[in-house]
């Protein structure tokens, strides 16, 4: 009887790039219910917006780059970095905005250095950045969470969204609405001395968990990287250090300056703490390569976000502190190479 | 838009880039790592046949005329493409194929001495380049095949047509250019 | 003595060998014809020493090794040689010369076998050398001569000999049978192999999912003193098995890169190599059979199988059922390292020690696998043995560069095969790292001869320039004489003033 034959290993594991990204947004999951209730329906504009961009975009630049369009397509990255981008953007961003950054990710963050894999920067934080350095006013208005006292209804959120989406702008009838971030908020009035006690006191901006909203966004991020972490999608160096490079100098400065420091606590459930520690420094393509430069990497990300909002000109300093980051991978390469057996280190 | 401020910002920049140009120039010119000559370096990714296919008597004269700008880098048949391309990017030109009007590239090859027919008149013995041919007068020549380089000058001389060419041995056989990869 | 309690790295995989446990060993009768590859499975080539119809016993020397890496082969049956010729085989390319011998249904011995006098007073560079008389090779896969493998240990001064029972790779089974119905064979010849090598120290090493093999060498080993003798129990993750990350796990030491264990001071051989020499020194006879694991979903009743060597593929699986349902590979060896065969009339060799008729379901997805670009996930990394950035590796491969191939490990690589597995873009990492390999033994060759082609040819330069500078002198010598000379006569004759 004769047979074909084929090289060794005759067996796979059955992992594909299409499952991983699968389960990462599964993960993610929790994540955006949390932010559709707590902030609108503005979500599913902006996921709509940004996963039919970043699709299109991939398409052109696949065939103006003479590939094959049907496998990249189906592998689901470019739907992970949308939904980061996404989930990342306040939801009441005008459909032009969205698109312009997503545009950018999928092509300026990821196709001109030669698509999948091939990325030095995270591509979701690439459009992200550009986005917010080149429209800060659209970029930092966030709704008032539903969780706020006195904040507004659902429903009006959603007509609040739906006309921010057609490009109704700075109409004041939605004043009452919007407003700055818990950490915005705070970082301005530490700015203008008053105290942490004082500022918290008010009951709008912190609430039993950490900040209002975002506590609870943070909290469903958290769920969903356990998870990840749970069924070996993610290893656990760069969460871990993440989280220890911002929550140890926020433990620290705030054990030395109560009033002008957010504590440790606050600092892991406001802004995009749990998203980019679990989801967007965990990208593989543009962080370190080995699991030590890893930790050096993810430790890297916090630091830089903690000094950014302590001291920086933005509210979050996840999105810069990740490609000040990638900048730095291929030195943190260079001298975190693990030892092959046998040889000497 | 401030006169002053726009004539501050000026100077700024163009005080930081004259400094920063300055301070370029100098490492450039001064903290060059430490390399081999240039001849030694273009030596080192030539295959070593010594067949005097690019004109030159040997690959060191080749090496030095690329090193003076006096030859283009294509010339090596035995070395093909994969040389030139070593070359270019060594010297920092755009990369070319070896030029066949200095030879045809072959899969590496060894001089075999049909020792039936050989005569023993040792006229290929001064010929072959690395001195891969052993024997003596009236006595049958062979070629120690580990040192051959498939140069093919031993060719020429011998009166009887007794040497001929066949496929390079074990891990070289069936390669295309004997080229030396970093 | 106590092993390391974990692996480094590694991967635990389903071990599918319970299929093929449950029966008991099945001795195969000796088949009409038998093919014996020269190339049992080493790499190298034995030559043979009969002709085209010379008449063969059992035991017969039919081909001698030339050099040290091949093994002596043996006639496991006596007839005559029908053909020396190339046959499907296990080896690049799927043929490879082959001797075929037609039995003539006796068994009449050869008449240089016979028992070997008393071991004890054997000297041990005697026993090496009629170890390798013997052809005894190695049976774990490698069929590499054992002779050579402890001439080279006895230089080296290796003082621990290390038998490796703990068969890693998924689907074999036949050193964990052959341990539990034979323990005592393989003390034996682990005492005998010990007494060659001149080591004071033996461990057994096996797998903690042999519970029944462990009991019987503990049983067997009942009474030998622990120091010298001992079964130590490793966990059960692929590739345990393997023989560097086996003596660290054992010794924990590592075996430098680019050397061998022998030069760390240990030896390691596969427990049926044991049994084998322990049944050469019982009755005389060369190593003519082994024990196969025959199992996949492609076979009704998976078993193993004792059997002579040259066996056709085809009559081991007769023997365990036939064929059943759709089979796609046949595979000389695991599912992680094995060899797909084209033909089930190769003849069984030294070193299979498993034949795995595999179904799609056995394969799982590689079969419909599409290459992706590489997203550095870095799981690869996570479960390399060696502690290598295959990821890396493979940047470089792509390449072409070889620096940092050599730099991030090329060689240093075992070809276990758990990156290719665990890569969720299904880059087929094994075959490229031993391309990769290839391409720097190429290279590494080409700048052999390179640099001895310049070396000579700088020396052949130097001679001529010396004899052209010789040359040059003599006339010079020769022409300034003559001008003297004429100077004199002109002064003699003709007077200048």
């Amino acid at each position: 009887m004769r047979f074909d034959t084929s090289p060794a290993p005759h067996i796979v594991a059955g992992y594909s790039v299409p499952r991983v990204m699968f389960q990462v947004l599964l993960a993610l999951l929790p994540a955006g219910i949390v932010h559709l209730v707590l902030f609108g329906p503005g979500l599913l504009l902006q996921l709509a917006v940004a996963c039919v961009t970043a699709l299109l975009c991939e398409a052109l630049a696949l065939h103006w780059r003479g590939r094959d369009t049907t496998p990249a397509l189906k592998d689901g990255s470019v739907l992970v970095t949308a939904c980061l981008l996404a989930l990342s953007i306040p939801p009441l961003l005008p459909w032009w905005l969205t698109l312009f950054g997503t545009a950018l990710a999928v092509l300026l963050g990821k196709h001109v250095f030669g698509g999948l894999g091939q990325n030095p920067f995270n591509p979701a934080m690439v459009g992200y950045a550009m986005m917010l350095v080149s429209f800060p006013a659209e970029m930092t208005r966030w709704p008032v969470p539903l969780d706020t006292p006195g904040a507004g209804s659902w429903a009006e959120l959603a007509r609040l969204s739906m006309a921010s989406f057609y490009g109704a702008g700075a109409d004041p009838r939605f004043d009452g609405y919007t407003g700055a971030t818990a950490l915005d908020s705070i970082r301005s009035g530490l700015d203008l001395r008053y105290t942490l006690p004082e500022l918290l006191g008010r009951g709008e901006i912190g609430g039993p968990l950490g900040a209002r909203g975002f506590a609870w966004l943070n909290l469903a991020a958290l769920a969903g990287g356990l998870y990840l972490l749970a069924r070996r999608l993610v290893r656990w160096h760069i969460p871990v250090a993440v989280l220890a490079g911002l929550l140890v100098p926020a433990f620290l400065a705030h054990a030395l300056d109560p009033g002008g420091h957010l504590p440790a606590s606050m600092q892991a459930f406001s802004g995009a703490t749990m998203l980019a520690a679990f989801f967007i420094a965990t990208d593989p393509v543009s962080a370190a390569t080995s699991d030590r430069g890893r930790l050096w990497y993810g430790a890297g990300i916090g630091l830089v976000t903690w000094v950014i909002r302590t001291w920086g000109g933005y509210p979050d300093g996840f999105a810069f502190a990740v490609l000040l980051l990638n900048l730095a991978v291929p030195l943190i390469d260079r001298y975190t190479v693990p030892r092959i057996y046998g040889r000497d280190a | 838009m401030n006169p002053q401020a726009i004539g501050a910002a000026v100077a700024v920049a163009a005080v930081l880039a004259t400094v920063i140009g300055l301070a370029l120039g100098w490492a450039a010119a001064r903290l060059v790592p430490d390399a081999d000559p240039l001849v030694a370096r273009i030596d080192a990714l030539l295959p070593q046949t010594q067949c005097g296919q690019c004109q030159f008597p040997g690959c060191r004269p080749y090496a030095l005329a690329i090193a003076r700008g006096e030859a283009d880098i294509d010339r090596c048949p035995p070395g093909g493409d994969a040389t030139a391309r070593a070359l270019a990017a060594l010297l920092d030109r755009p990369a070319r194929p070896a030029n066949p009007a200095y030879g045809v590239s072959k899969l590496a090859q060894v001089a075999w001495i049909d020792e039936e027919r050989c005569i023993g008149c040792a006229r290929c013995l001064p010929a072959c380049p690395v001195d891969a041919i052993v024997g003596a007068a009236r006595q049958t020549h062979t070629v120690i095949a580990d040192q051959c380089t498939g140069c093919e000058l031993c060719l020429p001389p011998c009166p009887v047509d007794c040497i001929e060419l066949r496929p390079a041995p074990a891990l070289l056989a069936g390669r295309y250019s004997m080229h030396r990869a970093a | 003595m106590p092993a390391r309690p974990e692996f480094p790295a590694g991967l635990a995989l389903d071990a599918h060998k319970q299929q093929a446990t449950g029966l008991p060993i099945v001795e195969l009768a000796p088949p009409a014809q038998v093919v014996l590859a020269l190339d049992q499975g080493s790499g190298s080539t034995a030559q043979p020493v009969v002709a085209v119809g010379a008449r063969v016993a059992i035991g017969t020397l039919v081909a001698r090794a030339e050099d040290a890496t091949a093994a002596a082969i043996h006639a496991p049956i006596a007839g005559i040689v029908i053909a020396i010729e190339s046959r499907a085989a296990a080896a690049e390319g799927g043929h490879g010369v082959c001797i075929v011998i037609e039995g003539d249904g006796t068994a009449t011995l050869d008449a240089s076998i016979r028992p070997v006098p008393d071991l004890g007073t054997l000297d041990p560079a005697e026993l090496v050398h009629r170890l390798r008389d013997a052809g005894i090779a190695g049976l774990g896969g490698a069929a590499f001569p054992t002779a050579t493998k402890l001439a080279a240990a006895r230089a080296s001064g290796a003082q621990l000999l290390l038998l490796n029972g703990a068969e890693c790779e998924p689907w074999i089974c036949c050193d964990d049978l052959l341990m539990r119905s034979s323990a005592a064979e393989v003390v034996l010849g682990a005492r005998i192999l010990q007494h060659a090598l001149g080591a004071a120290r033996c461990v057994i090493a096996v797998e903690d999912d042999k519970p029944e093999a462990i009991a019987a060498l503990r049983a067997a080993l009942d009474g030998w003193d622990e120091a010298a003798l001992s079964v130590a129990v490793v966990p059960a993750v692929y590739p345990q098995g393997a023989e560097r990350q086996l003596v660290t796990a054992v010794t924990g030491s590592e075996v430098p890169s680019g050397s061998l264990p022998a030069q760390a001071g240990v030896l390691c051989q596969n427990v049926a190599t044991a049994a084998a020499v322990a049944r050469w020194a019982r009755d005389g006879a060369p190593t003519m059979a082994r024990i196969v694991t025959v199992t996949g979903s492609g076979v009704a009743r998976p078993c193993n199988v004792r059997a002579l060597l040259g066996t056709p593929l085809a009559a081991l699986i007769d023997a365990a059922g036939g064929y059943q349902g759709k089979p796609l590979r046949l595979i000389a060896g695991g599912s992680m390292t094995g060899r797909a065969l084209a033909s089930d009339e190769v003849g069984l060799t030294k070193a299979m020690n498993c034949i795995l008729v595999a179904t799609s379901e056995d394969l799982g997805g590689s079969r419909g696998r599409r290459e992706m670009p590489c997203i550095r996930c870095g799981d690869c990394a996570a479960v390399c043995p060696a502690g290598l950035l295959p990821q890396m590796l493979h940047r470089a491969t792509l390449a072409d560069d070889l620096q940092s191939m050599r730099r991030l490990g090329a060689h240093d690589c075992i070809d276990c095969g758990l990156c290719d597995y665990v890569c969720p873009s299904q880059i087929p990492l094994a075959s490229r790292f031993r391309a990769a390999r290839q391409t720097l033994r190429i290279a590494d060759e080409s700048a052999r001869r390179a640099n001895a082609a310049k070396a000579s040819y700088e020396r052949r330069e130097q001679r001529q320039r010396a004899a052209a500078a010789a040359e040059q002198l003599a006339l010079d010598t020769v022409r300034s004489r003559a001008g003297q000379d004429r100077e004199a006569a002109a002064g003699r004759v003709g007077g200048t003033d």
